[in-house]
């Protein structure tokens, strides 16, 4: 169409166009309408006002909770905000040690993990010492120096105990220190300069586990009174006699680092150590035995005899007088023997008689030199009961005018802690260094609180020649001082320093190569955290030659009556002696054998227990009297234990170690009996009662055997894994509509495409061999995770958080098709231990039932948790057929009900504990096991800065890192030359596509817990062999 | 003008008139309620008010209040969700399925028996709800809504989720049949308020009724929307159940994983369901003096269906337990070794005896014309259902495969506090109901009374 050239015009302006009119033409008025009234108040300001109002109520209302943070200024040295620094240093605790790196995040220790530097510890950790970043923040804590329950400086409490030691010390009274056995040798040097000052000052060692008994029986053996270092790993038969050598027993965190490794078997290594173990209740080593064999304690003694002379007749040796007979001791000895060399023989007892004869049996078996390393002697253990018996005595007899405890709690953990309760209070002067305040420091007048072990610098030699070096990780919290300290200004040097002092003594002792200097050799101490001194010959005894008197002992060990009900006190695997019973963290650890958490209880055999019917942990007080001192504690059926005896653990019943561990159980401490002059942990004819009162025992694991079900747990004797061409004892098949006769594995069925892992798939590969169950994996998860700790009614209800658990199993001894009786536990059960966390399953079953998709899988294999979308329908956690997942059934941080037990998410102090790259789960939210994402996240992002492949054991999980043994193995299943691909022989199911999931274990003791289900996990376990000949199948 | 059989006796007895029918459903919500009534409505009131107290504590302190654990995640709350919506089944069976089987003697009973399922999918909506660990985002999160979080969509994998489509349509379906059929009713209280002179209460049933006038279009649309509905409802009836069963079929737990669910889910379904209406309506029978609506061959009839759903899900529980050992498979084996012999036998028992054997009585006809006795069974098939869905749920999963997970369910005050809110707000609601709608549809049974024309004759006289 063609253009119309027309032009409209609305009026005559336009026309014109004047400059006027164009200038106006966009304006609806030609003029402003006049504002007539008060101009500030327009309808149109009112609106906005109105609206602006409305909204900031609406913000305020919803205004974030002020937190404060200040800002560095000066940004400090080595501090990035989120990146983690690590510091090497030294766990110690009384006679315990362990080298350690901890990890700092801002200038805060959160988490704990074994240094692999260390000759001694190699690496390893153990619950307790991963629990222990968590008493660093303890609420409970001194918050400095206290005189007469009041503050003071230190100043003023400085000037007072030097005035009152100078006035002891003039009136011609004498000093005592009291201490756990001193591994650092700065802190003997330290003290020694405090004697110097007080001449009439001892030093009294004990040990809440004595150890007086080997000391006593290796003077008169091999002429030294020491503690050897054992090597377990050169051991081919290991009979322990009543000794809990992973649990508690001198050095468990090296023992079961040597231990494991005499565990391990393969393809290539089809041999392991065979194991006896003789003892009343069933220990964790007990539990790790091949052959257990039940004794009263009574009878410990008696087995060592009829060892000895079981032994002695195959040496040509003359026989002791007495003995028993007991089950598989005639096959310890046939296999001790034949391992001439390669043989140890261990026992618990703190009897010297017995340790005399347990010496003899190994000097027999060869074993000094070999297993027994006397050369090597080590410093933990050293208490003297005897000293501390005439510490008592002297102190009554008002010899002993002042009393200092260097970080040690015997009013509470010495079995006479009662007589020094009174001596304490009658004291003239009375000191505690402890950094908490305690059963002891409560009666003390002066408290002069050292720094926990992560504040502090220290120095330890855990054994001859194994140095180990302590920093600090922490400015420190209170006005703490190092104990160390104390005992130099005291002796007399105004200023010290005990940083000084330790780099001096260092200096002094091990600067030896003067091509560095000394700043580099000290920071390389620092940096490994270890220094192995070279060997001095000199410092080598004489080579061993027994001497004991085997006979004299023999005799001494007839005279050991039993009768009546034996008990046997011993150390749990949680709570241990008690020192850190305010670590809510070991509370509620489950003890690896009973599961029992935040309880105390007295373990009863079955056959003592048949009155009372022991499901869902519901049973009976029992009154137990000793010396005519009655308690109560419930009781716990404890398949295992020896009939007519009854087992109490230590380290309860504490009333001044804190809200979390207060009012805990009974103080068995007083039931330690002194027989010989050492300290005996067994009574025998104790009165033992049940009374009318019903109890529930919080248990994380009330069912407690595996029903025979051997797709969750495989096990082989290691006659049969020898014989060639062993498989699997069993391999589920399922029968397919397409081909009837031939029956598939299961995994190859498949009703999902599979997801494709291009880059990494983590997998992880746990050995049920080298895994003792000593729960360490657990602790470390706890911590690496901020995994809640719920305290125990809520462990009653079934509610614990854990990601990560060890469920432990007993075998039964009904037929396999008696479901009923498969229920119950044999009186002397075989035990397993299976750790099961989230199996992060490739066809997981969580994933396709949730309905907002908030659990998925990652594109490495992971099945996440996301906790922002989850809803709660716990949906996934019924469908997941290992029970892994965890509700946040409260809010558990930032809630009174839990503040006492878990204070690491609802004190201020705890919560810098929590590790800031774990989100702390709100209520009503799912969570599991992540496989440590934080980490794998972190290690990708390493590399990637880098411009580099994650490399093999870059990543690593809390629980792979915590585990002593090795047993858990964390890494790339998509990396044919990774550690688990190694182990379990990985390769993937189709050549042609190896980023797909199927991947096959050609290792023969691989398999996949509930296969059958489909589920294929990422996780495998290794079949457990045991050491036994192949007769009950 | 109806004809009268030979073969069949009449459903409405007592030689009602349609006059008869109006006055006599209208009255109870003319009158003011009774002092049964308000007893009844003062003691739902204590369960609703105790009840929403235990939901207060429950929400306010998380669903740790009740004794769910590690390994039995779900128990009274999806029982009791089950259980609920299993009773809604037989309203929209009476309304839909019987209105296309051309079952006349539904008409009597449809009414109340559609209120019942209402008020019972509410109840059961209540706790898949208040189970939720985070209900303030949940009960947004599991619809499909287009949203900002990225879009993220539900898991339709999830069989949670289709049971939100399947229960809110299901719901919202049985809400608009039974209003539908409430508004010629409505009209008629609404002309009867006009007579009678109550403007404000004839202005509300006015409103509720739309309106309605009653012409014959108006009626020939009422009918097509009632047969579409009927026919919309039909499969929702089979389909609901059918998903409920699949939160359980789905699963890879021992005991859940059964692909018998669905049938054997609808037909308890509708046991549960006509049982609960056998109790409800025979109390209302009595409260209201209705025994001329709802008559003996109406609780017969009743009756046997009850005979027929219990006898198939009796069979399903023996298939079930034939199909545990005949697979041979470890875990299914156990789960029923374990229902009918471990720890909660007694609660398998006591489904056994009140689902299987129970009806069985039925077959008498002396039990099943009986008033008294078909009231017992009616509530003891009901305690039964609720066993059949405790049994299934916690039995399932309180132990399967892994042994060291194992663990004992213990209700707390709460889980039963919630179940008797459910019972409050159900009670209330049907008091209610009862007081203010017309309980029986007059519209419908005016078509099947008896109309003689002597009683016309008198009827004319008066007006």
């Amino acid at each position: 169409m063609e253009e119309s050239k027309k032009v409209y015009w609305q009026g005559l302006e336009q026309l014109a166009n004047s400059a006027e009119f164009v200038k106006n033409a966009n304006r609806e008025f030609p003029e402003a309408p006049e504002q007539t009234e008060d101009p500030g108040h327009s309808r149109r300001d009112f609106l906005k006002m109105m609206g602006f109002g409305v909204s900031a109520v609406a913000l305020a209302a919803c205004e974030a909770p002020v937190r404060k943070a200040i800002p560095y200024v000066n940004k400090p040295l080595d501090v990035d905000p989120s990146i983690a620094n690590y510091y090497a240093s030294t766990y110690t605790n009384g006679g315990d040690y362990a080298s350690i790196v901890v990890k700092t995040r801002e200038g805060r220790p959160i988490k704990i993990d074994g240094n692999s530097l260390s000759g001694v510890t190699k690496g390893g950790t153990s619950a307790q010492v991963e629990a222990s970043v968590l008493s660093l923040y303890d609420n409970s804590r001194l918050k400095g120096p206290v005189a007469s329950k009041k503050k003071i400086t230190w100043e003023d409490l400085d000037k007072e105990i030097i005035s009152r030691l100078s006035q002891v010390e003039s009136e011609g009274g004498q000093i005592r220190i009291v201490s756990n056995s001193i591994l650092s040798p700065s802190t003997n040097k330290a003290i020694a300069k405090f004697k110097a000052k007080y001449p009439s000052t001892q030093v009294v060692q004990y040990d809440q586990s004595s150890a007086y008994g080997i000391l006593k029986a290796n003077q008169e053996s091999i002429g030294a009174a020491i503690v050897p270092s054992y090597d377990f790993s050169k051991a081919d038969v290991i009979v322990g006699l009543a000794c809990d050598f992973i649990g508690s027993w001198i050095s468990p965190i090296e023992f079961t680092k040597q231990y494991g490794l005499t565990r391990e078997v393969s393809a290539n290594k089809r041999n392991m150590s065979r194991h006896y173990q003789f003892e009343t209740i069933l220990s964790i080593t007990g539990a790790n035995a091949d052959y257990r064999s039940q004794i009263k304690p009574s009878e410990e003694g008696a087995v060592a005899v009829q060892l000895y002379n079981l032994i002695a007749a195959k040496a040509g040796k003359a026989a002791l007088s007495g003995g028993v007979e007991k089950q598989y001791l005639a096959e310890a000895a046939n296999d001790l023997w034949a391992a001439r060399g390669k043989a140890l023989v261990v026992a618990g007892s703190n009897d010297k008689a017995i340790q005399i004869v347990v010496n003899g049996i190994n000097d027999m078996l060869g074993s000094y030199g070999t297993t027994i390393l006397p050369a090597s002697p080590v410093n933990y253990r050293q208490g003297d009961d005897a000293a501390m018996a005439q510490l008592l005595a002297d102190a009554e007899a008002g010899v002993v005018d002042a009393l200092i405890f260097f970080n040690c709690n015997p009013v509470y953990d010495h079995p006479q802690g009662e007589r020094l309760a009174e001596i304490v209070k009658k004291s003239k002067l009375s000191i505690a260094t402890a950094y908490k305040e305690e059963e002891t420091g409560d009666l003390c007048q002066y408290l002069a609180p050292d720094h926990h072990f992560l504040e502090a610098w220290n120095d330890a030699e855990p054994k001859r020649g194994s140095f180990s070096l302590g920093q600090p990780t922490i400015t420190p919290i209170y006005k703490s001082r190092p104990a160390q300290e104390s005992f130099l200004v005291w002796g007399g040097e105004a200023n010290a320093d005990y940083f000084e002092f330790v780099k001096a003594n260092w200096k002094e002792w091990f600067y030896k190569d003067t091509t560095k200097t000394f700043q580099e050799f000290w920071d390389r101490c620092l940096y490994d955290g270890v220094y192995e001194a070279p060997v001095v010959a000199a410092a080598a005894p004489a080579v061993t030659t027994f001497a004991g008197d085997v006979n004299a002992a023999a005799s001494a060990i007839s005279a050991i009556a039993g009768g009546g009900i034996e008990l046997v006190i011993y150390e749990s695997g949680n709570i241990g002696n008690g020192s850190q019973a305010n670590n809510p963290l070991l509370q509620e650890l489950p003890d690896p054998i009973t599961k029992a958490v935040w309880d105390h209880y007295v373990t009863i055999s079955p056959k003592d227990a048949k009155d009372i019917d022991f499901s869902e942990s519901i049973t009976k007080l029992y009154a137990i009297t000793v010396n005519g001192k009655t308690i109560k504690l419930p009781g716990l059926v404890q398949p295992g234990q020896t009939p007519g005896t009854i087992g109490i653990p230590l380290g309860y019943g504490r009333k001044k170690a804190g809200k979390v561990a207060n009012g805990i159980g009974e103080n068995v401490y007083p039931f330690v009996a002194t027989v010989n002059g050492s300290l005996s942990y067994s009574v025998a004819n104790v009165k033992f009662e049940k009374t009318g009162d019903t109890y529930q025992i919080a248990q994380t694991q009330t069912h407690n055997t595996y029903m025979g079900r051997q797709t969750v747990i495989q096990e082989v004797s290691l006659e049969d894994f020898k014989a060639p061409g062993w498989e699997h004892p069993y391999q589920p098949k399922v029968t397919t509509w397409a081909d009837p006769e031939h029956k598939v594995p299961p995994g190859t069925v498949k009703i999902w495409k599979g997801h494709k892992y291009p880059n990494h798939h983590w997998g992880m590969a746990i050995d049920l061999n080298t895994c003792t169950g000593c729960g360490g994996c657990v602790v470390a998860c706890n911590v690496e995770n901020n995994v809640a700790l719920v305290g125990r009614q809520e462990v009653i209800n079934r509610r614990e958080m854990h990601w990560l658990r060890i469920d432990r199993y007993y075998s039964s001894s009904a037929a396999p098709d008696d479901r009923k009786g498969l229920e119950t536990a044999a009186d002397n059960p075989e035990v397993v231990f299976q750790p099961m966390l989230c199996q992060h399953c490739n066809n997981a079953p969580c994933e396709t039932v949730c309905p907002v998709a908030a659990t998925t899988h990652s594109t490495e294999g992971l099945n996440q948790m996301v906790y922002n979308r989850c809803i709660g329908t716990r949906y996934c956690a019924n469908n997941c057929p290992y029970k892994v997942r965890r509700f946040n059934w409260f809010k558990y941080h930032d809630n009174d009900q839990f503040a006492k037990v878990n204070p690491a998410m609802n004190t201020e102090i705890g919560k810098m504990v929590l590790n800031p790259d774990v989100t702390v789960r709100s209520r009503g939210v799912m969570e599991k096991c992540s496989f440590c994402v934080q980490r794998i996240q972190q290690g990708k992002l390493t590399a990637k800065k880098e411009r580099r492949h994650v490399q093999d054991g870059e990543v690593n999980t809390a629980c792979a890192a915590a585990c002593s043994t090795g047993a858990i193995v964390f890494g790339d299943l998509n990396d044919p030359n990774s550690k688990i691909s190694q182990l379990l022989q990985i390769t993937p199911a189709d050549e042609k596509n190896p980023e797909k999931v199927d991947k096959i274990a050609h290792n023969p003791r691989a398999y996949q817990v509930l296969e059958e289900v489909g589920v294929k996990p990422n996780i495998w376990y290794l079949t457990k062999v045991r050491n036994r000949e192949t007769t009950k199948a | 003008m109806q004809v009268s059989s030979a073969v069949r006796d009449p459903l409405v007895t007592g030689g009602k008139t349609v006059k008869d029918v109006s006055h006599d459903i209208s009255r109870h919500v003319e009158s003011k309620p009774n002092r049964a009534w308000w007893m009844a409505f003062a003691i739902s009131s204590v369960f609703f008010v105790f009840g929403f107290y235990c939901i207060c504590v429950l929400l306010w302190n998380g669903v740790g209040v009740w004794g769910l654990n590690k390994t039995v995640g779900w128990a009274w709350d999806i029982t009791n969700f089950v259980w609920w919506v299993g009773i809604g089944h037989a309203g929209t069976l009476i309304s839909a399925i019987l209105l296309l089987f051309r079952q006349r003697w539904r008409m009597s009973i449809n009414r109340a028996a559609e209120a019942m399922t209402i008020f019972a999918v509410i109840c059961a909506a209540t706790f898949p709800l208040m189970h939720m660990g985070r209900l303030w985002l949940g009960f947004y999160w599991t619809l499909p809504f287009p949203n900002a979080f990225g879009s993220l969509w539900p898991n339709f994998n999830s069989p949670l989720l289709w049971d939100v489509f399947a229960i809110s349509t299901y719901f919202t379906v049985s809400l608009v049949f039974w209003y539908i059929g409430l508004i010629p009713d409505f009209a008629v209280i609404r002309d009867r308020a006009v007579v009678q002179g109550h403007p404000i209460r004839a202005n509300i049933y006015n409103a509720l009724s739309f309106g309605w006038q009653g012409g014959a279009k108006t009626w020939m649309r009422y009918e097509s929307v009632a047969l579409i509905l009927a026919g919309l409802s039909t499969p929702l009836v089979l389909s609901v159940h059918t998903i409920v069963s699949m939160d359980f079929a789905t699963s890879v737990v021992p005991g859940w994983h059964t692909t018998i669910f669905p049938p054997y889910f609808v037909a308890g379904a509708i046991f549960s369901g006509f049982a609960m209406v056998l109790t409800l309506l025979l109390i209302t029978r009595v409260v209201f003096k209705l025994e001329d609506y709802i008559t003996i061959y109406h609780i017969e009839l009743m009756n046997i269906i009850i005979i027929v759903t219990g006898s198939i899900v009796g069979v399903a529980y023996i298939t079930e337990l034939f199909i545990s050992w005949y697979s041979g498979v470890e875990y299914e084996g156990y789960a029923f070794y374990n229902r009918v012999t471990g720890p909660y036998a007694w609660s398998y028992w006591s489904m056994m005896t009140c689902n299987v054997i129970s009806p069985q009585l039925f077959w008498v006809k002396k039990i099943r014309t009986s008033i008294v006795a078909t009231f017992v069974l009616s509530i003891i098939v009901n305690i039964g259902m609720w066993f059949e869905r405790f049994v299934i749920i916690v039995t399932s999963i309180h132990r399967d495969y892994i042994p060291s997970s194992w663990t004992m369910f213990h209700p707390t005050m709460y889980d039963i506090g919630e179940y008797l809110f459910t019972f409050g707000l159900f009670f209330c609601a049907f008091l209610l109901f009862a007081k203010y709608f017309p309980v029986i549809n007059m519209a419908e049974v005016k078509s099947i009374v008896k109309v003689g024309s002597e009683k016309i004759t008198d009827d004319k006289a008066h007006h």
